[in-house]
């Protein structure tokens, strides 16, 4: 049935895909006159040479699995959640009710609390579109993306008109008390012996979000709830046949999925920023697309692709930081390399499926 | 160590000698940085003011500055860090935003001189410059009452934030000083950082407002105000400009522009140097911080009076005498509703 052994699927398609960005992005970084080689060695010392790029690699990467999963689960029942953006500014909304106005007496206990209110907050933002997809029709794609803008508008309405503190410029929260802000890795990984960069934001969200791979997996593969996703995602008439409610299965996976993306607050708003600013989770919402196109909607291959995207945002800020090559560029850069995996996926697979069919062909 | 070296050699790599000495020379030699805001370099206004006094310090001096534009907010600590690290000093950061982010940083780098625009933080190595932008909106707001024939004047900001209505509550109060049955009309282009960039959108508002009457209309709104000058040119009525002098946009068609001069917060940073005072620093109409232009482009559209006026306003709020409200005093405006 498949065309393409197992390992040419998962290894081979991406890898090509990255290397033809590599390609272009090198050439971009060319005709600007600046060396792409070093401009590499630049990313990769900066993103990987030391544990302070990989805590930042790794920060933003706990932000993509997050955002990737809740589109991956959607995506196995064949909803396209674009709205991960919106609902992870409402968990951040959550996660800044919770640790404003709770006294939390151990920071377990906040980050606990935190998500819970923050993935409570995502699921009502993805819930609505998917009642309304369920029962009225209305396409998920539009309905999301427009309620992106809903949870921006009502974001800047609360921050700016109620959370603000007094006198204060900044459309923000004020500073989350010390005794939720959750360790990072330097703290974590101090006691047995390793010494992790103090700057760096990762933070003990990373192994919520690892934690939520699995489970994830665990869902999908191996519970009937996830069999019968993927089996309203593969064809819904014959789910429908097989006594399986759209309506249920529509609002689990959305109320699943706002509730990845949500909790992802718990990571830039909990553990990094510490307060709630309006533009929190910059595009990483979107991000999650990506990831989860790349990774093919399986957990693990969203891990890997969220580590890769967060390799090429610290990478980006390190070519920002000490070269001359405008920001613009490096969004190029970025871009190409989510215009290669994401949406070019099949220039590269159908050749390859080509390739293997005529090999196989040989054979026989 | 490994770390350090693999930078000099990219470093002299991508910046050339200069920027190698400074790594080994640590301390001794040390070059300013400028780090601009998500708005980007070239928005026509606050960021592109902070690099023109940064370029015009590299003129006079010789000397050469570091700069970022920052494409995520984690990148704020990040940056200011990985500067301060580097030896940069002083280090300047152009807007409110990085508040937060120094406020963290700055105790842990006694050495090293910030310098926050926009923003008051409170640490023994920061300078903050925060501007009287009301005052400079209501000389502004003076000028579009006098020129406007209907009575009706208008205001549109970028994102919807305290700093941006401080902007149109100074100007409305200028407009009703001068006529106090003039009309003003205030509409912010958006709620999201968008708003700074999004010229169609203030377009379509400008002409929303002309259909109410309006024929002065003041932009407040960084790179959206292109657009909103752009359509107040094509639609004959009167526009001004914020932040730079953008009289030249639209020749004999931009009233004047409220100048806000981050170039010379930028520039006296830099010249100052490592040894920069730090501090509380307010820039208004009494030491140049804010003001109004006029050149060539605008000569023809205001008169003898109308500059007569305004610069009395100018004297008496420089002197103390006219107190300009100013909304984020205490978050509303006598004369303008939101």
């Amino acid at each position: 049935m498949d065309v393409m052994p197992k390992w040419a699927e998962v290894v081979l398609v991406p890898l090509i895909s990255l290397l033809l960005a590599a390609i272009l992005s090198a050439l971009v970084i060319l005709a600007i006159g600046e060396d792409p080689v070093a401009a590499v060695k630049l990313m990769v010392d900066g993103a990987l040479g030391s544990t302070y790029g990989w805590g930042y690699t790794l920060y933003y990467a706990t932000n993509f699995m997050f955002t990737g999963l809740a589109v991956s689960i959607a995506f196995h029942a064949r909803l396209f959640n674009i709205g991960g953006e919106g609902q992870a500014m409402l968990g951040g909304l959550g996660v800044a009710l919770a640790c404003l106005y709770i006294p939390w007496p151990h920071w377990s206990l906040a980050l606990l609390g935190a998500m819970v209110l923050a993935g409570a907050f995502g699921a009502i933002w993805a819930a609505i579109p998917a009642y309304l997809q369920a029962k009225r029709g209305s396409h998920i794609v539009i309905t999301t993306i427009m309620f992106n803008f809903i949870a921006a508008a009502l974001l800047n309405y609360v921050l700016v008109n109620l959370l603000r503190p007094k006198g204060s410029m900044d459309p923000a929260t004020a500073r989350f008390p010390e005794a939720v802000n959750l360790p990072t890795l330097h703290d974590i990984l101090a006691p047995i012996g390793i010494s992790f960069s103090k700057a760096a934001p990762a933070n003990v969200s990373l192994i919520v979000a690892v934690l939520a791979c699995f489970l994830l997996w665990v869902l999908i593969w191996r519970t009937q709830l996830g069999y019968e996703i993927r089996a309203y995602g593969h064809s819904d008439s014959a789910a429908k046949y097989a006594g399986i409610s759209p309506l249920k299965i529509t609002m689990i996976a959305m109320i699943i999925s706002g509730g990845l993306a949500g909790m992802m607050a718990i990571n830039n708003v909990m553990g990094e920023a510490e307060r709630l600013v309006l533009n929190s989770t910059e595009g990483a919402g979107f991000i999650g697309i990506a990831v989860a196109l790349m990774g093919r909607s399986h957990p693990l291959g969203v891990f890997i692709a969220a580590i890769l995207f967060g390799f090429l945002y610290q990478g980006g800020a390190e070519l920002a930081l000490w070269t001359t090559i405008p920001r613009e560029l490096i969004v190029v850069i970025q871009a190409l390399v989510i215009l290669f995996t994401g949406a070019l996926d099949n220039m590269v697979r159908m050749p390859l499926e080509r390739l293997f069919i005529a090999l196989n062909g040989k054979k026989a | 160590m490994k770390l350090g070296e693999t930078f000099m050699t990219l470093m002299q790599k991508f910046l050339g000698a200069a920027a190698g000495m400074a790594l080994t020379a640590g301390a001794a030699y040390a070059e300013p940085a400028l780090i601009f805001d998500l708005g980007g370099k070239f928005d026509k206004s606050f960021n592109e003011s902070a690099f023109n006094g940064a370029q015009r310090w590299a003129e006079e001096t010789g000397g050469s500055f570091r700069e970022i534009e920052l494409q995520s907010e984690a990148q704020r600590e990040q940056a200011l860090r990985r500067f301060a690290e580097a030896g940069a000093n002083p280090i300047v950061m152009a807007g409110f935003a990085f508040a937060d982010a120094l406020g963290q940083v700055a105790a842990d780098y006694p050495d090293t001189k910030f310098t926050i625009i926009d923003m008051v933080v409170d640490a023994p190595n920061v300078r903050s410059v925060v501007f009287n932008e009301h005052e400079g909106s209501y000389l502004v707001g003076m000028m579009a009452a006098q020129a406007s024939a209907s009575g009706t004047v208008s205001f549109i900001g970028g994102m919807d934030i305290p700093l941006i209505r401080k902007f149109a509550c100074g100007y409305a109060q200028g407009a009703k000083a001068v006529n106090p049955d003039a009309t003003v009309i205030a509409n912010m282009t958006g709620t999201t950082p968008s708003a700074w960039n999004d010229p169609v959108k203030g377009s379509e508002l400008t002409k929303a407002q002309i259909s109410q009457g309006s024929d002065v209309v003041f932009a407040a709104a960084g790179g959206t105000g292109v657009g909103v000058l752009q359509t107040a040119a094509d639609e004959s009525i009167l526009s001004i400009g914020v932040d730079s002098n953008q009289n030249y946009l639209h020749p004999g068609k931009v009233l004047t522009s409220m100048l806000k001069r981050v170039d010379n917060a930028v520039y006296t940073a830099f010249t100052d140097g490592v040894d920069m005072e730090t501090g509380f620093n307010v820039m208004g109409l009494a030491n140049g911080g804010v003001g109004y232009a006029m050149d060539d482009n605008n000569a023809s559209l205001v008169n003898a009076d109308m500059q007569a006026a305004v610069d009395a306003a100018a004297a008496k709020i420089a002197s103390g005498e006219l107190a300009v409200h100013n909304y984020m005093d205490d978050d509303s405006c006598p004369a303008l509703t939101f």
